[in-house]
C-alpha cells in the first residue's frame, strides 16, 4: 500500500483517499441494489396485470399526457447531464461551477415535479384517481383502476425519490458553499450523483411503460 | 486492491458527457416515435430495448461504472441477478397457468 499521507479529508479507518472513495461509492451502489428490487417489485406487478388486461392498460395509457411524460424525460436526462458535470467540477476543484451545476440540477428537478403536479391535477379533474368518483368507459371501469393505481403508486414513489434527491442536493450545495468539497474529497457529490442518476433510470423505464402503451391505435 | 490512477479516472474530459446526453435525447425521441408504429408485440420489446440501452449508458458513463472497481460491478450485477430471479420465477408461474 502507498505511504500514509495524512490528509484532512481522510478518515482514520481508511488506507488512503482512493480506498475511502471506493467504499463510499460501493455503499451507495449497495443501497441502489435494494432500490432496484424495491422498484422491481412494482414493475413485476405492472407486468402481470398488463399481461392480464392489455386492452384496459392501453385505454388507461391513452388518457395520460404524452407531451408531459416526454418533456419530463428530457428534463430528467438534462438534469443527469448537469449532475455528471457537477461531479466533474467537484473532482477538478471548480467550486463556483459545482454550486451552479448543483443548483441547475435542483431547478430541473423542480421543473419535473411541477409538470408531474400539473399531470396529477388534470387526472384529478378528469376523475382518473382510482377511488370514489372514478370515471372511465364502462367496459374497462374496474381494470383501468388497476392501471391508474399502478400509475399513481409508481410515479408517486418516483416523485418521492425526486423530493428526497432535492433534499440531498440542498445539503450538497451547503457543503460546497462551506468549502467541504475538494478534489481530494468529492465523495459526497459523487455518491449523491449516483442516487440522482438511478432515479433518472427508473423514469427512463416508467415513461414508455406508462405513457406509450398502444399509442399506434389512434 | 486500489490504484492511484483510479481515483482520478472519472475526471476525464467533459466531452463524453455531452455526447452521451445527445444519444440519450435521440433515444428518447426514438422511443416516443416508435410507439406510434404498429409493430405488434414488438412495440413493447422496442420500448424496453431502448430503455435498457439508455439505462446502460447512464450507468456506464454518468455513474462511472467504466472506471469503477470490479467489486462495484459485482454488486451492480448482483442487483440485476436478483431482479432476474424475481421476474423469472414469477413469470414461470403466471405465464404457464
Amino acid at each position: 500500500m502507498s505511504s500514509h499521507t495524512h490528509h484532512g479529508a481522510l478518515a482514520h479507518q481508511f488506507e488512503d483517499l482512493t480506498q475511502q472513495r471506493e467504499v463510499a461509492s460501493l455503499g451507495m451502489w449497495l443501497f441502489l441494489v435494494t432500490e432496484i428490487l424495491f422498484f422491481g417489485g412494482l414493475f413485476l406487478v405492472y407486468s402481470v396485470y398488463r399481461s392480464w388486461y392489455p386492452a384496459a392498460f392501453t385505454a388507461g395509457s391513452h388518457e395520460l399526457l404524452v407531451w408531459a411524460g416526454t418533456t419530463n424525460t428530457v428534463v430528467l436526462i438534462t438534469s443527469s447531464l448537469t449532475m455528471a458535470l457537477a461531479v466533474h467540477a467537484a473532482e477538478t476543484g471548480n467550486r463556483r461551477a459545482l454550486i451552479l451545476l448543483l443548483l441547475a440540477t435542483m431547478a430541473l428537478g423542480c421543473v419535473f415535479l411541477g409538470i408531474k403536479s400539473y399531470e396529477y391535477w388534470t387526472e384529478y379533474i378528469e376523475h382518473h384517481i382510482p377511488a370514489h368518483g372514478f370515471e372511465f368507459q364502462k367496459e374497462y371501469f374496474f381494470q383501468a383502476q388497476i392501471f391508474f393505481s399502478l400509475y399513481f403508486v409508481m410515479t408517486g414513489l418516483h416523485a418521492l425519490h425526486m423530493i428526497i434527491g432535492l433534499g440531498i442536493m440542498s445539503v450538497m450545495v451547503w457543503m460546497s458553499w462551506r468549502g467541504k468539497i475538494t478534489p481530494e474529497y468529492p465523495n459526497p457529490i459523487e455518491v449523491s450523483g449516483l442516487y440522482w442518476h438511478f432515479v433518472d433510470i427508473v423514469w427512463i423505464f416508467l415513461f414508455p411503460l406508462l405513457y406509450l402503451i398502444g399509442r399506434h391505435v389512434h | 486492491m486500489s490504484t492511484d490512477t483510479r481515483a482520478h479516472a472519472a475526471a476525464g474530459p467533459t466531452r463524453v458527457y455531452y455526447v452521451i446526453f445527445t444519444i440519450l435525447i435521440v433515444c428518447t425521441y426514438l422511443t416516443w416515435q416508435v410507439a406510434y408504429f404498429d409493430l405488434g408485440k414488438l412495440n413493447t420489446v422496442a420500448a424496453l430495448a431502448i430503455a435498457g440501452l439508455k439505462a446502460t449508458l447512464v450507468v456506464w458513463f454518468f455513474m462511472h461504472a467504466r472506471s469503477s472497481s470490479r467489486l462495484t460491478w459485482l454488486i451492480a450485477f448482483g442487483g440485476l441477478l436478483w431482479l432476474a430471479i424475481l421476474l423469472a420465477l414469477t413469470f414461470g408461474d403466471y405465464l404457464t397457468r
